[in-house]
């Protein structure tokens, strides 16, 4: 069985961005770059399946400029197989990014892809579901328990207000919440063998894929602020500032 | 042209944040209709048609759709799409899960987790963990759009009834099962549209010492949420997370207990009204966001608020 899973480079999760000076976005000058959190654990996932014995290959995919392979190398130090870099840089929208890796899909033929159910920098939450829905897949989205049966995946998944599971025939899309798996480090010999794992090239233009946008950002904004209020002594005075000064309580 | 609202529903009883979904659909155009599918759902039917401005529900009762899987209500939506100008879900887990699927088949964007329309194709939504606001232009045809529901008020309900309309069309897909499903049957309100939340976080120390936040919580009537931390320490279930990848709650008053106030926490309650936070350590980042602060040792606190209230 081939798992494909797609990731991507993205601000370290424990920055916190400022939107830049011009308003056309957040700085991203000198910040840490990182592989997006919930991507890694879908790496870790597709990695123990390999471990299990139940997947045979893992095919690690991202779109972006050319540091986007350092986190190629990293899903690759984590255990990917191969990798395979799609060259494109700028912002490309999740309906661009699942066509293009939807033209993976049809060349790749994986019979699972695993990806993150969101990326922490746009927070849109659509790529998998897309994904999905153009290779005419099933979907198990936001999973935090992942079994392949008798050419199934059985996937349990966070749902508002509990846990829902569902049965999925193969090929699938899953993707990924928080409490799917705790992702490993790469250790250094890993990381020296992963130099030496193959990337292979690719641009939109070899896959056939027209990236198109149909969303214009306008502007980018500070959000209103919050600042510190004031201390209290005691559990007594908070009440009593709650009940008569803020009157959220009765 | 109308927008169409997908009901939020567990087949008997409507959620309450689909009347702040018709609230923003309201502001893209005056003549909303909200899809009711489900089965054996038409009470559901009955209390959306309730809701000031909606002017018809469509009602797809089958037994297909009971557990509204995303591959079967894709099929649904994309029949009856060509009428409307936009679709909108809540972004819930179910908005979530369906419309992206809606989105990349008619070949257009999807743009999630609105807080504000400026007009039937400006909208604005967070990014970076809420860290910065985008305003984007769309310029599909059809506009496909997820709701953060703490940002719209729940219209309210009137007297007269919107017209209620059977649609017959009957999807059915093998690729996606519904094997099973556990929902929490907690007595306390839903975390989405509480007036007060108390929330834990690692400070609390173990899953038995929740049960004192949840004591205080059902003194005050209010939910009970957690931080990613206390998730992770496996004191309460993933449902009641608040943050960026969880819930986004903005109650009138979140009580924030042994909570150190991580970015990605921050994501999902600084939009509350008043916010409270009580932790031993003066430091933690959470006093920054907070109106209130104690800096005090949780185990003592908590017992004194209980009994103040």
């Amino acid at each position: 069985m081939k798992i494909l899973v797609p990731i991507k480079r993205v601000v370290d999760a424990n920055i916190k961005v400022r939107v830049a000076a011009d308003n056309t976005g957040v700085d991203l000058n000198n910040v840490k770059m990182s592989m997006n959190p919930f991507c890694e654990i879908a790496v870790e996932e597709a990695v123990r399946l390999k471990e299990q014995g139940i997947a045979t290959e893992v095919i690690a995919v991202t779109i972006g400029e050319d540091k986007a392979q350092e986190q190629l190398r990293t899903a690759m130090a984590l255990g990917a197989d191969r990798s395979i870099w799609i060259e494109k840089s700028g912002v490309v929208e999740p309906l661009a990014i699942a066509k293009l890796l939807q033209a993976v899909v049809e060349k790749e033929a994986p019979d699972l892809v695993i990806l993150g159910k969101q990326s922490i920098d746009g927070d849109n939450n659509q790529v998998g579901q897309m994904l999905a829905a153009l290779c005419d897949m099933p979907q198990g989205t936001f999973a935090f328990k992942l079994v392949i049966q008798d050419g199934r995946a059985i996937v349990s998944r966070e749902v508002d207000g509990g846990e829902q599971v569902v049965s999925l025939a193969l090929p699938a899309i899953v993707t990924t919440d928080l409490r799917l798996n705790e992702p490993r480090y790469a250790k250094l010999p890993d990381i020296m063998k992963a130099k030496k794992k193959p990337v292979e090239h690719m641009t939109p233009e070899t896959l056939g894929v027209t990236v198109k946008s149909s969303l214009k950002t306008l502007s980018v904004d500070e959000p209103k602020g919050r600042s510190a209020g004031v201390m209290v002594g005691s559990a007594g005075e908070l009440v009593e500032k709650l009940r008569h000064e803020a009157k959220v309580l009765p | 042209m109308s927008v169409l609202v997908i009901a939020e529903h567990n087949n008997l009883t409507l959620n309450p944040v689909t009347g702040s979904v018709i609230s923003a659909a309201g502001l893209i155009d005056s003549e909303v209709h909200v899809l009711v599918a489900g089965t054996g759902c038409q009470a559901v039917a009955a209390a959306a048609a309730q809701y000031q401005g909606v002017t018809k529900v469509l009602l797809a009762d089958n037994p297909v759709y009971e557990h509204q899987l995303p591959e079967t209500l894709t099929g649904l939506l994309l029949a009856i799409s060509d009428d409307y100008a936009a679709i909108l879900a809540a972004a819930s887990t179910g908005g979530k899960n369906l419309l992206p699927r809606v989105a990349a088949l008619l070949d257009v964007a999807q743009i999630s987790d609105i807080v504000d329309v400026h007009s039937a194709n400006t909208f604005v939504r967070p990014i970076y963990a809420g860290n910065a606001l985008a305003t984007v232009e769309s310029s599909d045809a059809i506009k496909i759009i997820t709701v953060r529901t703490s940002a719209f008020d729940e219209v309210e309900k009137g007297e007269a009834s919107a017209l209620i309309e059977p649609l017959d069309q009957v999807i059915t897909q093998h690729k996606s099962q519904f094997v099973s499903e556990n929902l929490s049957t907690s007595e306390r309100p839903e975390l989405a549209g509480a007036a007060i939340v108390v929330s834990g976080g690692r400070g609390l120390g173990s899953a038995e010492n929740f049960h004192l936040l949840e004591k205080l919580a059902d003194k005050l009537g209010a939910a009970v949420g957690a931080s990613r931390a206390a998730v992770d320490a496996g004191y309460v279930g993933n449902d009641l997370q608040v943050g960026q990848t969880g819930k986004i709650v903005a109650p009138d008053l979140y009580i924030a207990v042994g909570i150190s106030g991580a970015i990605q926490h921050l994501a999902g309650m600084k939009d509350s009204k008043v916010i409270v936070a009580i932790n031993n350590d003066a430091d933690a980042p959470i006093f920054q966001v907070a109106d209130y602060g104690l800096v005090a040792d949780l185990f003592q606190v908590l017992p004194e608020l209980e009994a103040l209230l």
